[in-house]
């Protein structure tokens, strides 16, 4: 197999004291996104032990770093060569993980009201919500909170301009041009379409969210019998989210 | 075990912070001083991640059933064990039956009581620190029970002499900055405005973060959201600082102008609402 490997100028940025920010060019794309990801799993296998933590979102990864352990240079001498180094595709799997999701209007506050906007069905919402694959570009803002890019063009639509106090754990939103999973009861501003039974983000589990940032998720269009049933489940431990593996 | 009598303002437990899940958007969390939670740790030689509670000005009157030694740092709210006033940064020896209570604020805003061997509550995602959606309680409450372990007065413990600090490393109005990946984004004469401004902190800082009142720098500069630290200040378009503390998101997109050392995170900790300060610009 003989893969190309896309390099990028990175622009690496002391961030502190003990952090250390690495920028790709400054725009959304998956082919970025998923450099980004072959790039921390090439770092995490080198087990480096200064190392403290690890996050990325779009185009910027930021390690933090025991700076009594390594100076900023050294580790930026470190980072570029293992960049550089590298001859193939790491093989990172990337999943794409089904959300089910029920568009009843209990649930989906805001579902009647959106479609009188968009002039078209309830069902044409739902329908164009469930057709495409959104790419996990990182988590953030809240525990578990996944910042999704592919909505429809057809289904942005501004923020509430009051936003509710409490908008349930689970809920699926939509907000200017994006949306998501509220993982936990937040205030939020969000138009609310629907909501998934399962527990997006739990932390007595000892990963309380399997999904990473590069996956991709679907959303499935389920009954509120359906939903029922995920939720017990959910509670009693025993569901387990239904996941492919992404053959790019 | 120790009971909560009073809950106090806003009590919860911390220790060094929740490392390792960054990437699942968990915040970091843990003292917001750690200075001073160093501090109460070090006099009792407990382990630096020991969990401590942290007392946010007004202090809680807790009742122990077990005997312990404990040391109180960082702010002074005028602590007494059996209504009897004691010090801070001192070791004393608490028997069962006793109760421990603050009075007047004095100095500061956040006091670090630790006992011996820290606090034993439950341990989510690796650490103690309470935070909302992840430990099971976000803030003590009346008749809350805490755990301890039981102290040996036969073992050879620490002295822990009385640390004499007449005045506290946070009685300054300057807060130690680096610049952050954004600074340069504005000219000179903008970034001389940061600068040179007094800053006054608002009335709707927390433990996420701390809003800060003057319209300096209106701009139009927008960002992708990227990664975020605690100490990390950010311009919001509006043209005001937003210092992130402790419990902060791990992802912003608001340009990010200065980074706190982990010193002048301690420092703003210990400050109120209506503070003034300013940014003292330091290199690496």
């Amino acid at each position: 197999m003989n893969l190309k490997l896309s390099s990028y100028n990175l622009e690496f940025k002391q961030f502190g004291k003990d952090a250390i920010l690495i920028e790709w060019p400054k725009e959304i794309s998956e082919e970025i996104l998923l450099d980004i990801r072959n790039f921390v799993f090439e770092i995490e296998k080198q087990k480096l032990q200064y190392i403290i933590d690890i996050n990325f979102v779009y185009y910027s990864l930021l390690i933090t770093y025991d700076s009594d352990e390594v100076g900023y240079l050294d580790f930026k001498n470190v980072l570029n060569l293992l960049y550089f180094k590298r001859n193939s595709i790491s093989n990172v799997t990337k999943f794409v993980w089904h959300i089910p999701v029920c568009y009843d209007e209990i649930f989906g506050f805001d579902l009647h009201f959106l479609a009188f906007e968009k002039k078209c069905t309830v069902k044409d919402i739902v329908t164009l919500h469930c057709s495409t694959n959104y790419v996990v570009y990182g988590i953030g803002f809240l525990p578990g909170f996944l910042y999704l890019g592919g909505l429809s063009e057809k289904l942005h639509y501004p923020r509430r301009i009051q936003p509710r106090l409490k908008v349930p754990m689970g809920s699926i939103g939509i907000g200017g041009t994006q949306t998501g999973i509220y993982p936990k009861n937040s205030p939020g501003g969000w138009q609310i379409i629907g909501k998934t039974p399962i527990t997006i983000f739990n932390s007595n589990n000892k990963i309380p969210i399997e999904i990473e940032p590069g996956d991709e998720i679907r959303f499935l269009n389920i009954s509120l019998n359906e939903f029922e049933v995920i939720e017990k489940k959910c509670k009693a431990g025993n569901y387990e989210l239904y996941k492919e593996i992404l053959n790019d | 075990m120790i009971k909560v009598l009073k809950s106090g303002l806003y009590t919860s437990i911390q220790d060094t912070g929740r490392v390792g899940f960054r990437n699942l958007g968990v915040p970091l969390s843990g003292a917001m001083d750690s200075i001073s939670a160093g501090f109460a740790n070090a006099l009792l030689n407990n382990k630096k991640n020991d969990a401590v509670l942290e007392i946010t000005m007004l202090g809680p009157k807790l009742e122990f059933f077990k005997t312990t030694q404990i040391a109180i740092s960082g702010a002074e709210i005028s602590p007494k064990i059996n209504n009897i006033s004691i010090l801070n940064n001192k070791v004393y020896t608490i028997n069962s039956g006793d109760v421990l209570s603050f009075g007047k604020l004095i100095k500061g805003v956040r006091a670090y009581l630790a006992v011996k061997g820290g606090f034993k509550t439950e341990i989510v995602l690796k650490s103690r620190s309470f935070y909302d959606g992840i430990t099971s309680k976000d803030i003590f409450k009346e008749n809350d029970f805490i755990n301890i372990d039981k102290w040996n007065p036969n073992k050879i413990n620490t002295t822990g002499g009385l640390l004499k600090n007449k005045i506290q490393f946070f009685e300054t109005s300057i807060i130690e900055v680096y610049k952050g990946p954004e600074l340069e984004l504005f000219d000179k004469k903008q970034q001389e405005l940061l600068l040179v401004s007094n800053f006054t902190i608002g009335n709707t800082s927390n433990r996420m973060g701390y809003r800060l009142e003057e319209i300096v720098l209106k701009h139009s500069k927008s960002m992708i959201t990227s990664p975020v630290l605690p100490g990390t200040v950010q311009l919001t378009p509006e043209g005001k600082l937003i210092v992130l503390m402790k419990d902060a998101q791990t992802t912003g997109g608001y340009p990010r102008v200065f980074q706190l050392t982990e010193k002048s995170i301690a420092i703003l900790a210990q400050k109120a609402t209506g503070s003034i300060f300013n940014f003292k610009l330091i290199s690496i």
